[in-house]
């Protein structure tokens, strides 16, 4: 379970002064439900997952994730959290095994519940074929496989992906996408954000439209399309920020198209 | 929890780093190379200058003199020298070094003497230059001789003994032993070369563990983790301090092996010259240089992590770190400058207080006082620097800059 509350987070910038980049956004995501944040490059989305993951900390406002607060308790939630992005790359220079261990000893195992773990996800992942290649030498498809484990490793309740499939081609893609469905399966709170609205539609079951730093929409596709009129979600999601007055915001039903929403968190100088 | 978190990202940092081929390049292929290199490359250099001076018979050219045979004939009966025809361009020749000296003798040198009247002789030679020196250095002894003959003679004609313009006779002599005397010419080099390494081996570690995680997206990985911050930058710290002891202790390891065998090497060294190249040095004043050094280690280590960890790249940390270089470098060139002693003021200033130190206690000079000073001040700002790298490691507008 996820409750975000008044999250907000603003950023000094030396040209443009102080930057919102999230701007009192609250929402709440169940067990078992996929969670999409949907929205242009710049948005606001990255900077929300990462608060929800405790890798910056809220300017004001904050949220509990897994019966932890991301402000007072960020080493528990870290605990619940599996993490997944782009811009999560992997040791070069260890193999996918060692990766994989590194993480789930950091995270507490015991070597023995480490090791059953691990045996448990390179069965399932089919990954026992390179478990012992560094991980520069591994395919893309692999590289992905190794990072799923990484977030997998200690089973935790919530899942956050930020734009997981950005940049991946369809075959990766696809792998990312049947590891999302299979973690709602398995019971777990998944948050998704992406700007890719096709993926969005097909997977979450409930979607939240951020821009400018502002939630502007929340509802199922089903909710969406009865307050916004007919039509697929990028036709919803144009109409909900026209309605904000808003510039011409970009979006694509490409996977592959544009990068990944990194957000003014890292435009800082 | 803390410790083993701690314990679990050195040892996965020094598996990373011992992976990674420039770390393993600057902390192990350099100093075990570079200290044999130096040691029996510089003192086979040096040998064979000496020998080579200690061979050749100078060029000298005499100016005037014309009408003083007297001493010409015993000038020319000198050993070991070759006179050239006097000539006008005696200064070019001795710039040029195709004239080791010159010496100019007045009009009516031998007569002067007979009369007992005042007289001057020049000799003119290349400052610096060893050869030059060497040439001068005879004919500078032979007039010597030659005055106090004169004055001898004087004497006796007036039926004077000679101990009376010499009353008494001063000597020196040498009582440090060979090691010690040896040692001394050698200890300048050691700490600077200890601390320089200690440097150049915690360098790639410290960009590598930070500027490079961020370029490569993996300090976005491991903060998703539970590890806390001060955790994970003490394990990279441990790794990086490891490194920079490593790169020291291989590189004096190397250095006592190659001064051990460099006689083997060398061949012959002619007696004058057996201080300089007496390279042994006490293993106990070894280990309390690496003592000394320990918190200079330290220093470094925390510095470099917490620049490069500012830095967005490798490229940028490498920036930054390059000045640096020059920072540490001058202090440490400072101790090796001769007349540069040990004070209260100076064993306050760091890197140059440990080298001073360290270079008295290579040569077998304990003063307690100014090791118990040096070694608290060195662990002050060392302290301060780790501080500093466990704080910046909080930034979160230092750790997602780009």
């Amino acid at each position: 379970m996820i409750e975000a509350r008044q999250l907000t987070k603003t950023f000094r910038d030396k040209k443009r002064g102080e930057i919102r980049a999230v701007d009192g956004v609250s929402f709440r995501c169940s067990p078992g439900r996929i969670y999409g944040l949907l929205g242009a490059n710049g948005a606001g989305k990255t900077t929300t997952l990462r608060m929800l993951a405790t890798l910056i900390e809220p300017t004001s406002g904050t949220a509990v994730v897994a019966g932890y607060d991301v402000v007072r308790e960020p080493e528990k939630v870290r605990c619940s959290v599996g993490f997944l992005s782009t811009a999560t790359a992997l040791y070069a220079r260890l193999s996918a095994l060692e990766m994989v261990q590194y993480f789930g000893r950091l995270y507490g195992l015991s070597e023995e519940t480490l090791r059953r773990r691990i045996d448990e996800i390179f069965a399932r992942l089919e990954m026992n074929e390179f478990r012992d290649r560094r991980c520069d030498r591994l395919s893309t498809g692999m590289k992905q496989k190794t990072s799923i484990a990484r977030t997998l490793v200690h089973d935790p309740p919530v899942m956050i992906f930020d734009e997981p499939t950005s940049g991946l081609d369809v075959m990766t893609s696809r792998t990312i996408i049947a590891f999302i469905r299979e973690c709602r399966e398995r019971g777990k709170t998944v948050i998704f954000s992406t700007h890719v609205m096709s993926e969005a539609e097909k997977l979450c079951d409930h979607i939240a439209i951020i821009h400018g730093g502002r939630l502007l929409e929340e509802g199922t596709v089903a909710d969406l399309r009865a307050r916004h009129g007919p039509g697929d979600l990028e036709d919803i999601f144009v109409r909900v920020v026209d309605g904000l007055g808003g510039p011409g915001v970009a979006v694509s039903r490409s996977a592959e198209s544009g990068s990944a929403d990194r957000g003014p968190a890292e435009n800082q100088s | 929890m803390s410790l083993r978190n701690i314990g679990t990202v050195y040892r996965k940092e020094m598996i990373d780093s011992l992976r990674d081929r420039r770390t393993l390049i600057s902390m192990v292929v350099i100093p075990v190379l570079l200290m044999p290199l130096m040691t029996i490359g510089i003192g086979a250099v040096s040998l064979r200058l000496l020998r080579r001076a200690q061979k050749e018979t100078p060029r000298v050219m005499i100016l005037g003199g014309s009408n003083s045979p007297r001493v010409l004939r015993s000038l020319a009966g000198l050993p070991a020298m070759q006179f050239a025809p006097a000539s006008r361009d005696y200064e070019r020749q001795i710039s040029n070094k195709e004239l080791r000296a010159a010496v100019r003798i007045p009009d009516g040198f031998d007569h002067a003497i007979e009369k007992g009247e005042p007289a001057r002789v020049d000799i003119l030679y290349y400052e610096g230059e060893i050869m030059s020196e060497i040439a001068a250095g005879r004919l500078e002894s032979f007039f010597k001789d030659l005055r106090q003959r004169t004055v001898e003679e004087r004497l006796t004609a007036r039926n004077l003994s000679a101990n009376l313009i010499r009353p008494f006779e001063v000597a020196r002599e040498n009582v440090a032993p060979a090691a010690k005397a040896g040692a001394a010419a050698f200890a300048g080099l050691i700490p600077y070369l200890v601390i320089l390494l200690c440097l150049t081996g915690a360098m790639y570690p410290a960009m590598d563990l930070t500027a490079g995680e961020k370029e490569r997206g993996t300090m976005e990985t491991i903060l998703t983790s539970p590890v806390s911050r001060t955790h994970l930058v003490l394990g990279k710290f441990l790794t990086v301090l490891t490194a920079s002891i490593a790169t020291a202790a291989l590189a004096v390891a190397s250095m006592g092996i190659s001064a051990r065998y460099a006689k083997y090497l060398l061949g012959d060294v002619p007696p004058e010259a057996t201080a300089q190249f007496h390279m042994v040095i006490d293993p106990k004043a070894v280990a309390a240089v690496f003592a000394m050094v320990l918190p200079i280690a330290v220093l470094f280590s925390a510095v470099l992590l917490a620049i490069s960890v500012f830095a967005k790249s490798y490229k940028e940390a490498q920036s930054y770190i390059s000045p640096l270089m020059i920072v540490v470098i001058l202090p440490a060139v400072a101790s090796i400058l001769p007349g540069v002693e040990l004070n209260m003021r100076l064993a306050l200033i760091p890197i140059l207080n440990t080298s001073l130190v360290s270079k008295e206690i290579v040569s077998g000079t304990y003063h307690w006082n100014y090791i118990a000073l040096i070694f608290g001040s060195s662990c002050f700002y060392a302290a301060l620097a780790l501080f500093a790298a466990v704080e910046l490691f909080q930034r979160e507008d230092v750790l997602f800059r780009s």
